[in-house]
């Protein structure tokens, strides 16, 4: 019988994937292409707020979106539609999040040269999509008045992950039991940096802000 | 759905392994995985168990799990205590001023090869 050796790794799972990542943050980079990964619930309003903050920014800016479904290309239709804006559907082929490769795979499709911004829309869900890098240089999520102020503690690392946190559909804060300020507190409790943007995608109020938060992060990687 | 995700991704990097190290086969994959990494031991043994079937040098592979244990740090009394039972409240003086230190990892350790 042959001889059974072991084999150490000690690894994570995700290194893979977080070396891809970095090497496509600093390809983008070069390109001046800035990549925000936006993640939330389904429902929580990605695709009104990413409808309302294009038609804004794509005065000042050439954009693209990615939309990641699991299957579909709803989005990326209505999107494209109502923006004008370049857009592409990724199918995850069944799974529940965007890695780095599937990341530059999809901007490959989409095309680097003519465009400053890329949305990538993830697949609608607060687990799996936080736990994979997709190279993106900002994290965001929007979280909706709905789903209520304790998402934070219950989705720890999401939160930690996100830079920018947006706050949607607080045109219905009369109707839920909901508070902006301990919202803010539980998500200080996990990213004490984070920057958080209450939001009514619907209604446009606070888009101003967060067209203005993009307009720094583009200029800055621009220059650098 | 979510540990075949995670399952997919070990599965690809250990058989890279094996192909590189020109072994016959893998006998065991031995892993850590934290109390708090969201992996559910029993769903992702059977992923394991469903999706070794298409490699190349896993087919008869075992899965081990070693799982760690949750522990939270408090910042303010400067205590440890497990995650799980307390979450993000300190048990011992009540602050939110708290981080984890261990219990989220999700981590192949070794395989063993024949």
């Amino acid at each position: 019988m042959k001889e059974v050796r072991t084999i150490v790794l000690s690894k994570s799972v995700f290194e893979e994937n977080d070396k891809e990542a970095d090497a496509l943050r600093l390809y983008l980079k070069d390109k001046g292409v800035f990549l925000v990964n936006v993640m939330s619930s389904p429902g929580a309003g990605k695709t009104t707020t990413l409808i309302s903050v294009i038609k804004e920014l794509s005065k000042f800016y050439r954009v693209g979106i990615m939309e990641a479904d699991i299957d579909s290309d709803v989005d990326a239709v209505k999107v494209a539609k109502e923006t004008g804006c370049k857009s592409i559907q990724l199918h995850t082929g069944g799974m529940c999040h965007l890695d780095a490769g599937m990341t530059t795979q999809g901007l490959t499709e989409l095309g680097l040269d003519d465009v400053d911004i890329v949305f990538l829309e993830n697949v609608g869900n607060l687990v799996c999509p936080a736990e994979y890098d997709t190279g993106a240089h900002l994290d965001m999520m929007i979280l909706s008045v709905p789903e209520g102020d304790d998402k934070p503690l219950k989705y720890p690392l999401i939160f930690q992950k996100c830079e920018l946190v947006l706050i949607n559909k607080i045109d219905t804060l009369p109707y839920f039991n909901f508070s902006l300020d301990k919202v803010k507190q539980n998500i200080s409790y996990r990213n004490e940096k984070s920057f958080v943007i209450p939001i009514s995608a619907k209604l446009g109020d606070g888009i101003d802000e967060v067209v203005d938060y993009f307009k720094t992060k583009i200029q800055n990687i621009k220059t650098k | 759905m979510h540990e075949l995700g995670i399952v997919m991704n070990v599965i690809e990097q250990v058989d890279n392994v094996a192909a590189e190290s020109k072994v016959e086969k893998v006998t065991k994959v031995i892993m850590e995985i934290g109390e708090v990494s969201t992996v559910i031991p029993d769903l992702f043994t059977d992923a394991f168990n469903w999706a070794k079937k298409k490699t190349n040098y896993l087919k008869d592979a075992e899965l081990e799990l070693i799982i760690l244990e949750g522990m939270t740090y408090c910042r303010d009394c400067k205590g440890t205590y497990r995650t799980v039972e307390f979450a993000k409240k300190c048990p011992h003086c009540g602050s939110m001023n708290t981080y984890l230190v261990t219990g989220d990892e999700i981590k192949i350790k070794s395989i063993e090869v024949v």
